[in-house]
């Protein structure tokens, strides 16, 4: 299946078109704050920027429902705006605060919400979250809830083990799954040229035989639709989709980095090419925005930004005590989460779940499976087991049976059984 | 009730888990139709269904993610390890991400990670591996590693319904080995609850799994000669029971901790150090290991045989130590 345009140029309503704006605006505003935070020294570790890609976190997210999952990565502060999360949580996470969602045990987005925003949060390792996020659709779909589930990857995670394992995994389960591949040009110092061979990093889709997209990732109406219509192909039980968003890192890697090795004209060129400019442009002409209309969001965002940058620099850093805390999940009431069901679960449980699947592999179940007991199996057949019972076998706590000591080994090799491999 | 093996007391808790509670689904590979390699999951899928019991691709990173994605929904995924060998293929998504998950944001990720542990059965370097003291170093995950049937039978259920996650190891030695009569019922088995599987007063055995076994048949030897053995199965590694552990040495006097792991970074060395904080001066002698040797596990019988612990090499050692 060769990756394809989205096909309906359906317009979108008014309130869609500012929504866009708005969150763009706002991920950019919310790092601005952010890089100032850093230069003041109020950034405990490092800083990610992710200036001229906006386009591709606010418009993906913007096509998830309430209810569907997501998991960002590092340059996906858009995304987390989008689903929800308040500026505030984000400024605390960056300043390892008290009040920040993981308490000032990570930084950066390292933070999710589960119950909530049904936000899975990020690690460091590149491309773990895809089988994560396929867990999440499949565990989804058994329980009816009809969710999607979303994340990103960059051009470089993009090559890890754990996209591939994770992307086959989703489907050969047909999940409900959408694979934002973020296609900046470079990983850390390394351009795309250098990591893959191939022209479109779309073209990865063929090779789990499922349906893949490129779109322009500095238009955000352009993502918006290509994942709408990817998430709404997911959900109608099409499998995972793998969106391959055109973009440029505009930064370094991080603030440390002054990504000197970027050629000026590639800079250039992307420069001229900034998602908000050329959204603002297109809004104006159309006339959907004006003069007045975007005063009105920019106090919006500078009213919300002051107030939640004030509330994190004056929040308290953790306690020292709470270094030691938490490791292990204690008592039954720090694990809340219960299984949502959406359908009956008499349909999962015995006699009903032994039904066919939903989707059918030629012959996959049909032929016999081995019999009980005396199946032969790897290694551990290569003695009879004993007949006799334990003899102090009654409590689990009480010595229990012996298994025939591990003697010498014996002469003849015939002795030694059939093992399998 | 009639006894049953080390591999039927696997299978029969995960049936009856996965028969009590619907958000108990089993994910890995050949774990459907062809029932498990050693076909813990035999029936199962006839039983709950394609939804529940899931044929993976041969992913290991995959499942254990897919697992802890599916644990963020509150199922409870028990993720299997063909062999267990196989768990360093997805030591990231374990240490990294289900380890964390509770520490960092409060989200543990309930999962089971169960599979064939083990040597002594010819497997050679790739079908024989004791890989918990990897994750012993890892905060966040329990490690369970029984000896006979009905703990087996007892620690998977605690495991499955714990909130952590657990590594829960099942030595391949054991699987048909072993019989044992099991409680009649539902009952579990507490993780972090070591026994006294033999009691003694000259010295301390601690062990657990197959080698378990070995030291008990070493303490019989012992007693011939007059020295009592006293041989604890710790059952769980983590969390390890020092309460019981400190109660016997307070009383014998003398420990020694037989693995099949790997001397070196083995949890004997972890066991000599809390003896050496918490009980210095109830000691007599010093705290002493049989293990198998340093090296990768050997396949000819011959090798594997001097790589391995047995009877007679902790019979040594013990009497060793008695003399102190
Ligand atoms: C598995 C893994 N290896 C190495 C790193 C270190 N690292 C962090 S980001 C990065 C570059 C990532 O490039 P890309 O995936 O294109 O994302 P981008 O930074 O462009 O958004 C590297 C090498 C990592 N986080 N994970
Ligand atoms: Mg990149």
């Amino acid at each position: 299946m060769p990756a394809t345009e989205a096909s309906p140029k359906t317009k979108l309503s008014r309130q869609q078109y500012l929504d866009l704006y708005y969150y763009m605006r706002l991920n950019r505003e919310v790092e601005d704050t952010m890089t100032l935070l850093f230069r003041q020294n109020k950034i405990v570790g490092g800083l990610y920027s992710s200036l001229g890609q906006e386009a591709v976190s606010t418009g993906s997210a913007y096509a998830l429902e309430k209810k569907d999952w997501m998991a960002p990565m590092i340059r996906n502060i858009g995304a987390l705006l989008v689903k929800g999360v308040p500026p505030r949580d984000i400024f605390t996470q960056h300043m390892a605060k008290y009040t920040s969602p993981t308490k000032g045990k990570d930084g950066t987005s390292h933070f999710g919400d589960l119950e909530n925003l049904h936000i899975v949060s990020p690690i460091s390792m590149l491309g773990d979250l895809i089988p994560v996020l396929t867990g999440v659709a499949m565990a989804g779909r058994y329980l009816g809830q009809k969710i999607v589930a979303m994340t990103w990857i960059g051009d470089g995670g993009s090559s890890t083990g754990v996209f591939h394992e994770g992307l086959n995994l989703a489907a050969s389960q047909k999940a409900a799954f959408v694979l934002i591949l973020e296609n900046n040009q470079w990983a850390y110092s390394t351009p795309v040229r250098r990591q893959v061979p191939i022209e479109n990093l779309a073209d990865r889709a063929k090779a789990y035989g499922i349906s893949s997209y490129i779109v322009d990732g500095n238009d955000p109406v352009a993502v918006y639709l290509t994942a709408k219509e990817a998430v709404d192909r997911a959900r109608a039980g099409e499998g995972p989709i793998l969106i391959e968003a055109k973009t440029f890192r505009r930064r370094g890697h991080a603030q440390h980095d002054p990504a000197e090795y970027v050629p000026a004209e590639q800079r250039e060129y992307w420069e001229k090419r900034d998602p908000i400019t050329l959204y603002e442009r297109f809004l104006t002409a159309e006339k959907i925005l004006d003069a007045r209309g975007k005063k009105e969001i920019e106090d919006k965002i500078t009213a919300l930004l002051e107030k939640d940058r004030e509330f994190a620099l004056n929040s308290p850093m953790p306690p020292a005590e709470f270094a030691a805390a938490g490791v292990y999940c204690t008592g039954d009431d720090c694990h809340k989460i219960r299984p949502k069901w959406e359908r009956p679960i008499s349909e999962v449980t015995p006699p009903k779940s032994s039904v066919d699947p939903v989707w059918i592999v030629e012959g996959f179940g049909r032929g016999k499976t081995s019999s009980r007991e005396n199946a032969p199996i790897h290694f551990g057949d290569t003695q009879p087991a004993t007949e006799e019972p334990a003899r102090n076998g009654k409590s689990p706590s009480k010595p229990a049976a012996k298994p025939p000591a591990r003697k010498p080994a014996p002469a003849k090799p015939a002795d030694r059984g059939k093992a399998r491999r | 009730m009639a006894p049953i093996t080390f591999l039927e007391a696997i299978r029969q808790a995960m049936f009856e888990e996965m028969a009590a509670d619907p958000s108990v689904v089993l994910i890995g590979e050949d774990v459907g139709v062809y029932g498990g390699a050693f076909k813990t999951s035999e029936g199962l899928l006839e039983k709950f269904g394609w939804e529940r019991v899931i044929d993976t691709p041969i992913s290991e990173s995959a499942i254990i993610g897919a697992a802890c994605g599916m644990s963020y929904l509150g199922l409870r995924p028990i993720a299997e390890m063909q062999f267990i060998d196989f768990i360093a293929c997805c030591f990231n998504q374990l240490t990294n991400f289900v380890a964390k998950g509770h520490y960092l944001w409060n989200a543990p990720a309930p999962i089971v990670v169960r599979g064939p542990s083990g040597g002594g059965v010819h497997g050679g370097p790739f079908h024989s591996a004791n890989p918990e003291m990897y994750f012993l170093h890892t905060p966040g995950m329990k490690i369970v590693y029984p000896s006979t049937p009905s703990d087996a039978k007892g620690l998977l259920k605690a495991s499955i319904r714990d909130n952590n996650p657990v590594l829960f190891f099942e030595h391949k030695f054991l699987y048909r080995r072993i019989k044992e009569e099991i409680p009649a019922g539902d009952y579990t088995v507490p993780l972090g609850k070591a026994v006294v599987r033999r009691e003694g007063k000259h010295l301390t055995i601690l062990s657990y799994a197959a080698m378990m076994h070995t030291s008990l048949e070493a303490a019989e030897a012992l007693a011939k000669e007059g020295i009592e053995a006293e041989v604890i199965d710790l059952r769980t590694l983590m969390p390890l029971d020092e309460e019981t552990i400190l109660q016997s040495i307070r009383k014998t006097n003398k420990c020694l901790v037989v693995h099949e792991d790997t001397k070196t970074g083995g949890i004997s060395g972890e066991i000599a150090a809390i003896l050496f904080e918490k009980a210095f001066h109830d000691l007599d002698g010093p705290v002493l290991r049989v293990a198998s040797l340093d090296t990768p596990v050997p396949y000819a019988p011959t090798l594997e045989e001097a790589f391995l612990p047995n009877a007679q090499k902790i019979f040594a050692a013990a009497r060793d130590l008695a003399k102190f």
